[in-house]
């Protein structure tokens, strides 16, 4: 048997794709930035905190990177509501993400924040900085530089397991595919088309962290050795 | 609505089972495929490293939940029975592969170039090099990493279950829809789970500092 | 000159990194049981000039020949052949860290020249009594000391039967005492006839053991001639000034 590829449905359903990708964007933005800050706080947590915190903060990052994002989102989604807390599905999306990210930013930013020596915060706190500045300027900065290509193919696989939420009918871009699939029966074809549009929104993601690393990094660089 | 019991727990256990094959079957599968593009990657030949690299990037680029759909629509497309321990298997091999490859590489980069040029001078060909001084080497330095991404592997057996494949996740799912307690479940599926990773996890950073503290 | 026949002409070797030129014309001929010492500043090509008699750069220009085979453009069989007759001791050693001392040199003996596993092992058993480490023979080259290490490594050459070994400054990542016990080695090897180039720092082993002696300078052969010649009348003011400072 031959089979015949047919992409004849996107000539009236790729508004729903533009639709779903539009808010796989909207989730991942929101789950990374969000995960991101609580992954540093954690991280500084984890270093610098007291020992009951350290634990605390060791037991939700191993918890969090030893079970699957599917069952996390279960859980946030179905269990939390049947304890009374009803969220909706994109809520419960953006909760269970960016807890997700948030144990991988926190190894990641940690291992960062211990390759800065004890001697810059000395040095740091000599120069009359406080400690807020201290932390901003001489600790996260260049710990974050130190680890940042770590960190944004991190940021990219949470864009791609974001495909998971379609489980929750959560209506981004994978829930799409099925609703489409479901309407037209070419599965394979529409999610070809998916599969294509994760590589594309891959490539955007991975540009748009390579430009914002630029930014964040290059100029203080600049500084830093003209100094 | 049924009440939650040792029963509901004993299926949870048992489809467990099915997560830990499924994850052998990734392992064994990725491992095969992995040898193969790491040595890609660091071929002699341009065509062969493009090769793998582009498979690489392709894999890493797409949801490991498309290319589940992609596995299990497409074996129907080649006339096959829509068997969904087939598509998981052929899907997360396809992952694991991609992931391994990219591991294993280094590892076999990381093996300094000067023992490529002692073997070389004792006269041993390219396989020889391979087999007797090279690949040994790098094992040693893939173990850690290797056992740290088998942990991946397990977790995301569970995307199986949405075709349909009854092991962890979708044994819980069941359990749910007849007892609706999704809460305990879902927390007692995530224990099982973590029973299984949290020693893997444990294993790679121990050997991983291990490995450290032997240079 | 000594008489007899030439087992390397080097000839007018051109040796390239991208813009960086290496070595510029190099040339010059072993003869058979001769010990040839090369000395030189850092970076002026020493290294780089036995790597492409070992084969293990490809040269731009100018004629490598060793045993009679040219060297330095790829081809196998060419290959396999200089493969037999040259042996190579590196600074770093190179050992097999997985393999232990007798393992590192049956493995050769084995794989490339097919030896039975008996008389591979007992070809190392012969080439470590030359070196002095018959008891370290189940040893892991970690186990040991760098200077056991290195003999190590020259048994493991030797027991391939090259017919010419190069050594690249083996002695420089030693200490005074280890850096004695692999020269008496190799002084030992010179007498017993073997051809051997040496790239070395030690003075007082290339004045002793080297009847040869090529001073390189900005990747050409500065000054060429027997050892007691040249460091008793130093025709150039580069090599004069290089013996004085590594006194
Ligand atoms: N693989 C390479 N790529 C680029 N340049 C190289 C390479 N190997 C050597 N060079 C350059 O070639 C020049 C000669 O190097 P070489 O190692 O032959 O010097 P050497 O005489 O052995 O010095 P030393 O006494 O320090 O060992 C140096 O300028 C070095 O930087
Ligand atoms: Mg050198």
């Amino acid at each position: 048997m031959s089979y015949k590829f047919d992409f004849a449905f996107m000539a009236d359903r790729w508004p729903d794709f533009v639709a779903g990708a539009w808010l796989t964007i909207q989730l991942t933005v929101l789950a990374i930035a969000l995960g991101f800050a609580l992954g540093t706080v954690c991280a500084l947590a984890r270093v610098y905190g007291g020992p009951v915190l350290r634990r605390l903060v060791g037991a939700y990052v191993e918890a969090i990177r030893n079970t699957p994002l599917l069952i996390q989102i279960f859980i946030v989604y179905f269990g939390l509501s049947s304890l009374g807390l009803k969220l909706s599905a994109d809520v419960s999306a953006v909760i269970a993400l960016t807890v997700n990210m948030g144990a991988y930013s926190t190894e990641i930013m940690r291992a960062g924040i211990q390759s800065i020596q004890r001697t810059q915060l000395e040095a740091a706190d000599c120069l009359g900085l406080t400690r807020l500045q201290t932390i901003l300027h001489v600790v996260l900065l260049p710990a974050m530089e130190r680890v940042y290509p770590a960190l944004s193919s991190q940021f990219v696989l949470l864009m791609l397991a974001s495909s998971i939420t379609s489980q929750i009918s959560v209506e981004e871009l994978t829930a799409t595919a099925s609703l489409v699939q479901s309407d037209t029966y070419r599965s394979f074809e529409v999610y070809l088309i998916v599969a294509v549009a994760y590589l594309a929104l891959s490539a955007l993601y991975r540009f748009s962290f390579w430009l914002i690393g630029r930014g964040l990094f290059a100029r203080k660089r600049r500084l830093g050795t003209s100094l | 609505m049924n009440q939650l019991g040792t029963n509901h727990l004993l299926y949870l256990l048992i489809a467990a089972q099915w997560t830990v094959v499924l994850s052998l079957i990734a392992f064994a599968g990725g491992s095969v495929l992995g040898l193969a593009i790491a040595l890609m990657r660091v071929s002699k030949l341009g065509v062969l490293r493009s090769l793998a690299s582009g498979y690489i990037q392709l894999i890493q680029g797409t949801p490991l939940l498309i290319l589940l759909f992609l596995s299990y629509f497409g074996l129907g497309i080649i006339g096959l029975k829509l068997v969904p321990l087939v598509a998981a298997g052929i899907s997360l091999t396809l992952y694991a592969g991609a992931f391994l490859g990219e591991i294993w590489r280094g590892c076999i980069e990381a093996v300094p170039k000067t023992q490529w040029e002692a073997s070389d001078c004792l006269g041993l060909n390219r396989a020889q090099q391979y087999a007797y001084v090279v690949l040994p080497q790098a094992v040693r330095i893939a173990i850690p990493p290797t056992v740290g991404f088998m942990v991946q592997i397990v977790k995301n057996t569970s995307l199986a279950s949405v075709i349909g494949f009854v092991e962890l996740a979708r044994a819980g799912q069941i359990v749910n829809n007849s007892t609706f307690e999704p809460f305990v479940i879902f927390s007692c599926v995530a224990a099982i789970y973590f029973a299984l990773c949290y020693p893997l996890s444990v294993a790679s950073r121990y050997l991983e500092r291990k490995a450290n503290a032997g240079r | 000159m000594p008489e007899g026949e030439a087992v390397v002409r080097v000839q007018d070797v051109i040796k390239e990194f991208g813009p960086l030129r290496v070595l510029d014309g190099v040339g010059f001929d072993v003869v058979r049981g001769q010990t040839v010492a090369i000395v030189g500043r850092s970076g002026s090509g020493k290294s780089t000039l036995l790597r492409c008699i070992a084969g293990l750069e490809t040269i731009q220009g100018g004629s490598i020949e060793v045993c009679g085979h040219a060297v330095g453009q790829p081809g196998s069989a060419a290959r396999a052949q200089l493969r037999r007759d040259v042996g190579m001791v590196f600074q770093s050693y190179n050992l097999f860290p997985h393999l232990t001392v007798e393992r590192n040199i049956t493995l050769a003996l084995m794989l490339v020249k097919k030896e039975s596993k008996d008389s591979a092992r007992q070809k190392a058993a012969e080439v470590l009594r030359l070196v002095g480490l018959t008891d370290k023979l189940l040893a892991y080259p970690e186990q040991l000391s760098g200077g056991q290490q290195q003999r190590v490594a020259i048994a493991r050459s030797l027991a391939l039967q090259p017919q010419i070994m190069l050594f690249d400054e083996v002695t420089s990542a030693l200490d005074p005492e280890l850096t004695a016990e692999v020269l008496a080695v190799m002084e030992d090897l010179a007498r017993r006839g073997m051809t051997m180039i040496t790239v070395t720092h030690e003075m007082g082993f290339a004045r002793r053991v080297a009847s040869l002696l090529v001073f390189m300078h900005q990747g050409k052969v500065w000054e060429i001639g027997p050892t007691a010649e040249l460091f008793a009348n130093p025709k150039t003011a580069e090599f004069r000034q290089f013996v004085g400072s590594e006194l």
